[in-house]
């Protein structure tokens, strides 16, 4: 089309056209947002209307009975993601400050190649790993020895409790947190180059070494936004559902110890939604998804409300 | 705005795919599955009409054709008379097969256990905790069982195995059926959940000390060993075809409305006291006339040419007179023949 | 007067602490290069000997029968195009209108903050939504509730990828436009989305790989369908969802071709990756 033959009022109809169709599919997303929630409210209403507050501190799930309590599996949620993040957040603030600080040029392509990497691998992949690799490693070569050596009775023997096939909270946690240092040590590497570069000069000048600005200088000078880029690696840890469902263990039980299986609300969405033959049921997985949703929509604005919207 | 565009797009991309054949889905009970699937592979070459049976459990089944998003359910716990009324549904048996406990002991082979239903229900109970408990090791004289923790392995999905496994126990262990009961999904009181019957299955290949219950095809396959239970007259038969069509020969099918029948510890010293038939639920009035006629040739192909197929794959086919008594009650079926 | 050795003590001391620490932030890579060999070999491993023809020739097979994976394959490229269309469309007028008409707007910083809340909401919500939309309503398990299910993923990271390359671009480029008395609405497409491509199209590159390893909002959407089937409106097959049904199953053959699977979507997910970063890499010098 020409310019020129296009008369003021027809490029001013054009541009009103084009802004509102541009409108109109920002509006579709938000559209998208309010029917999720809505869909979620509408269908767990009915449980959360049957069973109350005590759907939030039963850790009954049993269908059976029509008898439904959350507990179990927000729990497991919420201990898996946080277990996780206790693994990652160290080894991925290891990560940010090698690349940022003692990383030869020549590797730092690579490396960071690599993180970018293990960041888009599928979760069913994890998933698969975690199970047919990981789980049995773990199994013969930390669980059962534990068995020998731990007195079953003692506070070791009761953490430490439970099936010796691997596939329980702590696996899970140790799948989750792999899936989950990529994002965390990425934000965390932008953030120590965003520290002023006078500062990290001055203190050299001072004569600090490498690991004395590291720690006295740029990590306090970042730790609040670390604490948003932990909460940005938690809500994706929070809703990962198929590298979860493998490897957990699906019991519903709370639970008890550090080896124990578990579920977490995803992983019962995913066992469960197809199968459920009650309405109760079905309206009871539907409150899981909401409360699920409201859990890493917190972590969400916990994380915006510490670093800003560039990072996250 | 877009859905529209996606349903152009569907009639669009429906036009490459062949119009004679008919293509209509099932989903439900994962014990016939692989029977099923068979089944299909054989009949799209024989009629061009394919089925898509997708295995999520007998719980699902029974929503999901209660949803209508499906033109037929597959259960292993058969509904009662008022459920089928209520839903409008019609419910016929397709084939036989049993629930068999598998575990996983080293050194200790297939069929070389004995447990009884008593015992199971202690065990699923979590009461009995280890392998060489007394009351394991006196019924197993000779068996040098190992002092490893039993790790019970249940299913994580609504089952209709599960329903047969739990309905069993609650017959023959008034411990289990006052704590727990019988239904397509109880609230374990131990163990860990795997989804489906390879699920449990896999679950159990891995898990030294494992005890859980599969469909027998599972149990044969899935390389994991296989233990007998004490039946009605107190014996104890292998879990194979024979004694799963011992237990199918008594039943009562004529006399029981809805199909309803469930073949637990019945009478004769080969019965396998854990036998199930398998059931199809469709809509009584079919929404989509030509979907559900298709889903009857198919089941009228397999009942005329896939006993075969069947036996081959370790489940036991219909008897003959059985086959004639629900062809004749496809008639009910609205856009049926 | 042992002041200059206790000096000395505390330079060594000091010296070891930071070796120390360059040790372990050393480790803390190794771990995730590690990790990152572990997964891959293991995929190579399992998957490799299974890859052949057949895969792409034949549809998934009952247990204990020869078969591939063409039906999954197709459906998930069918299912991922699909939504990858919607998404693109979606995602890059929605992205435009907060780069280029949102400034200043309340309104523009709550859509952008919902997308946010989209782009980190769990997939298999999604799933769950799409089936309270689109399966429960039209009685039916399809692929077309799939790839919805697939788009309402890759629409926010369409969407936050135009919207920061559209930001890089300089107002220069917008006035000249002006200038030259064309509208508003013609300097975008003609100028701005055309200098922007190779952002755009990282962007779109993204939300494929996001989407096409994705299990969870297809389990409750397309279901799953062992014979080939292009039609929209029926269940169909995806290799996640073939995956996840093979991996957990009893029989040596079907978690066999699940390898295979994963090796595949794993291939095709970091192929994507790689390539959309080049670009985005790419665009950035020039």
């Amino acid at each position: 089309m020409s310019v020129e033959s296009a008369g003021p009022s027809r490029a001013a109809r054009q541009d009103a056209f084009f802004q509102a169709l541009c409108f109109s599919a920002a509006m579709v997303l938000m559209a998208t947002l309010a029917g999720l929630l809505v869909a979620l409210v509408i269908g767990g209403w009915p449980a959360l209307a049957h069973f109350g507050p005590r759907f939030f501190i039963s850790a009954a799930w049993d269908p059976v009975a029509e008898d439904y309590g959350a507990a179990g599996p927000i729990v497991g949620t919420l201990v898996t993601a946080g277990l996780a993040m206790v693994m990652a957040l160290p080894l991925a603030v290891g990560i940010a400050v090698f690349l940022v600080e003692f990383c030869p040029s020549v590797l730092a392509k690579y490396v960071s190649m690599a993180v970018e990497l293990l960041a888009g691998i599928p979760s069913i992949v994890y998933g698969m790993w975690g199970l047919f690799v990981l789980a049995p490693w773990f199994a013969l070569h930390v669980q059962l020895p534990l068995f020998y050596v731990v007195d079953p009775d003692s506070f070791w023997g009761h953490l430490f409790e439970g099936i010796p096939n691997g596939a329980n909270i702590f696996t899970a946690a140790m799948i989750l947190a792999i899936m989950v240092l990529p994002y965390i040590a990425t934000v965390l590497r932008e953030l120590l180059l965003s520290v002023p570069t006078h500062v990290r000069e001055a203190a050299y000048g001072m004569g600090c070494t490498p690991y004395e600005v590291v720690s006295r200088i740029m990590l306090p000078y970042i730790r609040r936004s670390a604490i948003g880029a932990v909460m940005l690696g938690l809500g994706r840890a929070l809703g990962e559902t198929m590298a979860v469902t493998f490897i957990i263990g699906n019991s519903h039980e709370f639970p008890r110890s550090l080896f124990a299986s578990g579920s977490t609300i995803a992983s019962t969405i995913a066992n469960e939604f197809a199968e459920a033959s009650s309405d109760l049921h079905v309206s009871a997985l539907l409150a899981l998804g909401l409360v699920l949703f409201v859990i890493t929509f917190a972590a969400l604005v916990g994380a915006r409300l510490l670093i800003g919207r560039e990072k996250a | 705005m877009f859905r529209k565009t996606v349903l152009a797009f569907g009639l669009g991309l429906a036009m490459v795919s062949p119009a004679w054949a008919e293509s209509f889905t099932g989903a439900g009970a994962s014990f016939p599955a692989s029977l099923y699937q068979a089944w299909a592979r054989e009949y799209a070459v024989a009629s061009g009409d394919q089925l898509n049976y997708q295995s999520i459990g007998s719980g699902g089944g029974v929503r999901q054709i209660i949803a209508h998003t499906v033109d037929f359910g597959a259960t292993d716990k058969p509904l009662k008379p008022e459920e089928l009324n209520k839903a409008g549904l019609v419910q016929f048996p397709a084939a036989i097969g049993g629930v068999v406990p598998v575990f996983n002991l080293p050194g200790i082979g297939p069929g070389q256990l004995r447990l009884s239903g008593g015992l199971l229900g202690d065990i699923f109970l979590g009461r009995i905790k280890r392998w060489n408990d007394p009351r394991i090791a006196a019924l197993n004289p000779g068996l040098k069982l190992p002092p490893f923790p039993i790790t019970v392995v249940h299913r994580a999905d609504g089952s209709g195995t599960t329903f047969l496994f739990t309905s069993y126990l609650a017959q023959t262990s008034p411990v289990w059926a006052r704590a727990v009961g019988a239904s397509d999904a109880v609230k374990w009181p131990a163990g860990i959940g795997g989804k489906g019957n390879d699920g449990v299955a896999a679950f159990v290949r891995q898990t030294y000390g494992a005890l859980g219950y599969v469909e027998y095809i599972y149990a044969r396959k899935g390389k994991v060993s296989y233990a007998r239970v004490q039946n009605a007259a107190g014996q104890y038969p292998a879990p194979e075809p024979a004694s799963f069509a011992a237990a199918a020969s008594a039943a009562p099918w004529g006399r029981a409305a809805g199909n309803y029948v469930l073949l637990l510890n019945q009478p004769g010293a080969e019965t396998w006291p854990i036998s199930g038939a398998t059931f199809i639920l469709m809509h009584r009035e079919q929404e989509r006339p030509e979907k559900g006629r298709a889903v009857l040739r198919f089941f009228d192909w397999a009942f005329a040419r896939g006993d075969a197929t069947a036996s081959r794959l370790s489940y036991v086919p219909l008897p003959a007179s059985l086959k004639a008594m629900v062809r004749q009650q496809w008639r009910a079926i609205g856009g049926g023949k | 007067m042992k002041f200059a050795p206790r000096m000395f003590d505390r330079h060594t001391r000091r010296k070891l602490v930071n070796y120390g620490f360059v040790g372990l932030t050393m480790a803390a890579t190794a771990v995730a290069v590690i990790a990152l060999l572990l997964i891959l070999w293991s995929l190579v491993a399992n998957g490799l000997d299974g890859i052949g023809l057949h895969i792409f020739t034949m549809d998934q097979p009952p247990p204990e029968m020869p078969g591939g994976l063409r039906n999954a394959i197709l459906g998930s490229l069918e299912m991922c195009a699909i939504g990858m269309v919607i998404a693109v469309v979606i995602g890059i007028l929605a992205g435009t209108w907060l780069a280029e008409y949102g400034e200043g707007k309340r309104i523009a910083e709550v859509v952008r903050f919902l997308n946010d809340v989209l782009l980190s909401a769990p997939s298999i919500l999604i799933g769950l939504f799409v089936y309270e939309i689109l399966v429960r309503p039209l009685h039916g398990f399809s692929a077309g509730a799939g790839a919805v299910a697939l788009a309402f993923v890759a629409t926010p990271v369409v969407t936050r990828t135009t919207e920061d390359i559209l930001r890089l671009q300089s107002n220069q480029l917008r006035e000249a436009g002006m200038a030259i008395g064309a509208g508003k609405s013609y300097v975008i497409r003609a100028i701005i989305w055309r200098a922007s491509r190779p952002g755009l199209v990282t962007g779109a590159l993204l939300g494929f790989a996001r989407i096409s390893g994705e299990t969870a909002p297809l389990l409750f959407t397309s279901l799953g369908n062992p014979n080939l089937s292009f039609a929209l409106t029926q269940p169909m097959g995806a290799l996640p969802t073939t995956i996840y049904q093979f991996a957990l199953s009893a029989f040596d053959d079907w978690r066999a071709l699940a390898w295979v699977g994963a090796l595949l979507i794993a291939i095709t997910v970091l192929a994507a990756n790689i390539i959309g970063r080049a670009l985005a890499r790419g665009s950035h010098h020039s």
